[in-house]
């Protein structure tokens, strides 16, 4: 019932972590205009996903619920993050 | 060796718990909504940094370039390391095997205590540029009065952060000294993943705290 | 009345299982843990409804001749705080809800009985943390602590009151965790989502509410806390600081708070309608998807407390849109419990008139709320008393008799003694008349313009003030009512039985005081809730 994961998983999920780490740093070195905040955080996210899926077992989880509770936790930060910022965007409007 | 740690198992199923299986989900599930708890407060944070950006965008590039870059890309890295250690120690002790669970607990603390060590180095150098916000603070190029504000920004949010690396710390010790008792096996060792789960957290905070602070005004550096 | 205690003495429950403090201090019994709750939130009660009537009583003439302006500042303040925090958001899910979870999902305990334990230390020392502030001189800030002025401009115990309730945040957060967990992965076998109590439904819609918005007010406060203290001035205006980022931030919480607040209130409402009733909840699945929906929509309508304050307009449209949505779910319960009532054999027992006054006032309190919810309205009477009826209808009117219809509903099997009914019926009338005799002239006051916060006014307000104090102290009397024969009944009350109202539901399967362990037996569940058509259309107790 409890997924064993071998440790050659996690060395290879270590090793594209590191890289990606090099990639976002060496990267931060070239202008991009507006990109450059997306590309930096793009990068972010898929560092983040390895550790939530793999490190954490997030992909392994059995439970649904979990994953739900995972789920809604990203979500509910994405509701605080993004209503709240119509109100600084679209305050010069009025 | 598997019938002590059955007994070990058995002598650690809780009386309102039916099996040992509803133990597990239970305890697992009740560490992921803590996380959840600490995804919302350090939302907080990060919602103050955005908010702030936006309206001051060019202080945030000029307060970023003041970042020690090299620090922050290797506690990048530190963290990185410490988690892959954590992870070792939950495989091994899945497996049973409690003396590279403590070397691997162990290795996790020292790369944890490097990430405090670099970062109070980080803080020290701050603090002698006078880039700590307060009647100390000094700032010669554009903006000052926003670039200050990065600055409380930057202290708040790794501050917070440098405080759950501690609480961290601390949990990983317990789990090391228990392990020693030999309090866990293949059969129990829910603290451990959970205590895994809390250090992942952490260093998935730190993934995001790295380019939104270090990252976003670099390649202006001349 | 010695028999009644000798019969009760004989049979072990989890009252006489264990004598002493360190078995009562020292429990994980989440009974227990729901008493020990139970005298903490009363207190707490009592210290708000003091501050209540020193402002009531500051209020009966036009000048400010009780206090001074900065001591009335601190009595509408500490009155909030200590209602809010150490009283409404604990009530129903820490003393009904710790109480009565287990038993209705058919499990021995919650999932984390130690972590139980620790919420209420944390409640504890979070509300001695507030008594030693009012004692040392409260704040000032109202329950809001609104930026700059409690950053910057005030010298009372703003980090001390912050401190105190962030501590109690981490509570209130331990015991929302513990239900969603055990909700989700302890129910008895054939205990399925859709046969689970409503009241269940409503506490884990609440738990939501509790663990995804508490950490946003721990780090508004947390960040009020830094500025005072270490200068780090996230909010301070000299650096760019915005005022506004504080209310979004604080009301991100405070606004679904409120949810917090009523949902277990409507949970205790959907066991008792059908109860006395005699027939099943009408529209079982829509009350159940509605205290969900009540508890999403209510994350997306915060900033209608910040439509005067200065944020854009357009994003004021999208808050007041989500605003009048959210009322829906609410309509939708109402609805159906009207439904459930109709062509029901209704019995008016104590818990069902307090039921049947929420219904009401909760009503009455949620329309208002309609009006809040359009912006021209809104801005004229944002700051006024139509703004502390509104909310003190929902509140008061609503969850305060929710939570003491539940405690007289559970009070037999908590206990296993009956309240006396006459004295029940003669308190939930006083409190009804005292209610609405305090707030409706408070409707009125506001719309013709008198402004919250201020302990003068002009002379023209006097005489609804008036009515308004002389509502609070039948209110008072009326509150004090129930202390009084509660107590009386743990000696003298009759003996309850196991099921003294015939109803349904896994907690009245098994003896009133329960054993330790709930159940002999873990029970096996093959029926649907609410099957009232199986259950006498008496109620023994007051058939």
């Amino acid at each position: 019932m409890e997924k064993v994961i071998s440790a050659k998983l996690y060395f290879t999920v270590w090793a594209a972590l590191m890289c990606l780490t090099a990639a976002t740093a060496a990267l931060s070195y070239v202008n991009m205009g507006a990109l450059s905040p997306v590309v930096a955080l793009v990068i972010a996210t898929v560092k983040g996903s390895l550790v939530v899926l793999f490190f954490m077992h997030a992909k392994y989880i059995d439970v649904k619920t979990t994953v739900l509770v995972i789920v809604a936790g990203f979500f509910w930060l994405t509701i605080l993050l993004l209503m709240t910022m119509t109100d600084y965007i679209t305050r010069a409007w009025s | 060796m598997s019938d002590s740690s059955e007994a070990l198992a058995t002598h650690e199923l809780r009386h309102h718990f039916e099996n040992m299986e509803q133990q597990r989900g239970a305890s697992s599930m009740g560490m992921w909504v803590f996380l959840v708890t600490e995804i919302m407060f350090f939302g907080g944070m990060f919602m103050a940094y955005l908010a702030y950006r936006y309206e001051y965008f060019v202080a945030w590039q000029e307060g970023s370039q003041h970042m020690n870059f090299w620090i922050g890309t290797v506690n990048t890295a530190v963290l990185i390391c410490s988690s892959l250690t954590m992870v070792l120690a939950v495989l091994a002790i899945q497996q049973g095997r409690r003396r590279l669970t403590s070397v691997m607990l162990a290795v996790t603390i020292c790369f944890a205590m490097a990430f405090m060590v670099l970062k109070g180095m980080e803080y020290h150098e701050h603090w002698l540029a006078h880039e700590f916000p307060g009647s100390a603070f000094h700032f010669a190029g554009i903006d000052p009065r926003h670039v200050e504000m990065f600055f409380v920004l930057y202290f708040v949010m790794t501050g917070f952060h440098a405080l759950h690396v501690l609480i961290g710390i601390g949990l990983v010790s317990t789990m090391l000294y228990m392990n020693e008792r030999g309090h866990f096996s293949a059969d129990y060792h829910n603290p451990i993943e959970n205590t895994g789960l809390y250090w992942h957290f952490v260093d998935l905070i730190w993934i995001y705290l790295y380019p939104l602070l270090y990252l976003i005004g670099h390649h202006h550096v001349s | 009345m010695a028999t009644a205690s000798a019969i009760t003495a004989e049979r072990e429950h989890y009252l006489n299982a264990d004598y002493g403090f360190r078995s009562w201090l020292l429990t994980t019994d989440h009974k227990r843990i729901a008493l020990l709750y139970l005298i903490s939130i009363t207190f707490f009660f009592f210290i708000g409804g003091f501050f209540a009537l020193l402002i009531r009583l500051e209020l009966l003439t036009p000048q400010g001749d009780l206090v001074q302006a900065d001591t009335y500042n601190k009595l509408f303040s500490m009155h909030g705080q200590v209602m809010i925090f150490f009283f409404l958001i604990p009530a129903v899910p820490a003393v009904l809800g710790n109480f009565l979870v287990p038993m209705m999902i058919g499990a021995k305990d919650l999932a984390f009985p130690r972590i139980n334990l620790l919420s209420w230390y944390l409640f504890i020392i979070g509300g001695g943390l507030m008594l030693y502030t009012i004692l040392t001189g409260g704040v000032d800030t109202g329950w809001t602590f609104y930026v700059p002025l409690s950053t910057a401009y005030l010298g009372t115990h703003v980090v001390l009151a912050a401190v105190s309730i962030f501590i109690a945040g981490f509570s209130s957060i331990l015991t929302g965790l513990n239900f969603i967990v055990t909700i989700h992965r302890m129910r008895a076998p054939g205990m399925t989502w859709g046969r689970m109590p409503l009241f269940l439904w409503s506490n884990y819609a609440t738990s939501i509410i509790q663990v995804l918005g508490t950490p946003v007010l721990a780090i508004s406060l947390s960040l009020v806390g830094l500025e005072r203290m270490f200068h780090l001035g996230v909010f301070n205006p000299q650096l760019g600081g915005d005022p506004l980022l504080f209310q979004h931030l604080f009301w991100f919480y405070s606004h679904p708070a409120v949810y917090i607040m009523i949902l277990p209130g409507m949970g205790v409402v959907s066991e008792i309608i059908p109860c006395f009733s005699r027939k099943r909840v009408f529209g079982y699945e829509f009350v159940a998807l509605a205290s969900i929906g009540i508890a999403v929509l209510g994350f997306l309508v915060w900033a209608h407390h910040m439509f005067v304050a200065g944020i854009s307009l357009y994003s004021a449209m999208v808050f007041s849109f989500f605003s009048y949505l959210v009322a829906v779910p609410s309509a939708i319960k109402v609805f159906n419990w009207t439904a459930t009532m109709y062509k029901g054999k209704i019995y008016y027992s104590t818990p069902m008139l307090y039921a049947m006054g929420f219904i009401g006032l909760f009503t009455m309190g949620g329309m208002t709320g309609l009006f809040l919810a359009s912006l021209g309205v809104d801005v004229h009477v944002t700051d006024t008393y139509f703004i502390v009826a509104h909310f003190h209808y929902i509140m008061v009117g609503g969850m305060v008799m929710a939570y003491l219809a539940g405690m007289h509903f559970w009070w037999p099997k908590i206990s296993g003694r009956m309240y006396p009914e006459a004295w029940g019926k003669l308190a939930a009338l006083t409190i009804f008349i005292g209610f609405n005799l305090t707030f409706f002239p408070q409707f009125v006051l506001g719309w013709t313009g008198m402004p919250r916060r201020y302990h003068a006014y002009t002379p023209e307000f006097q005489v609804l003030n008036v009515l308004s104090t002389a509502g609070s102290t039948v209110l008072a009397v009326g509150y004090l009512l129930p202390m009084v024969y509660f107590l009386w009944s743990l000696r003298y009350g009759k003996e309850a039985g196991d099921n003294p109202w015939g109803a349904a539901g896994l907690e009245w399967k098994t003896a009133s005081p329960p054993p330790t362990y709930n159940f002999e037996e873990t029970p096996v569940v093959t029926w649907e809730a609410y099957n009232y058509d199986d259950l006498p259309k008496e109620v023994p107790v007051v058939g």
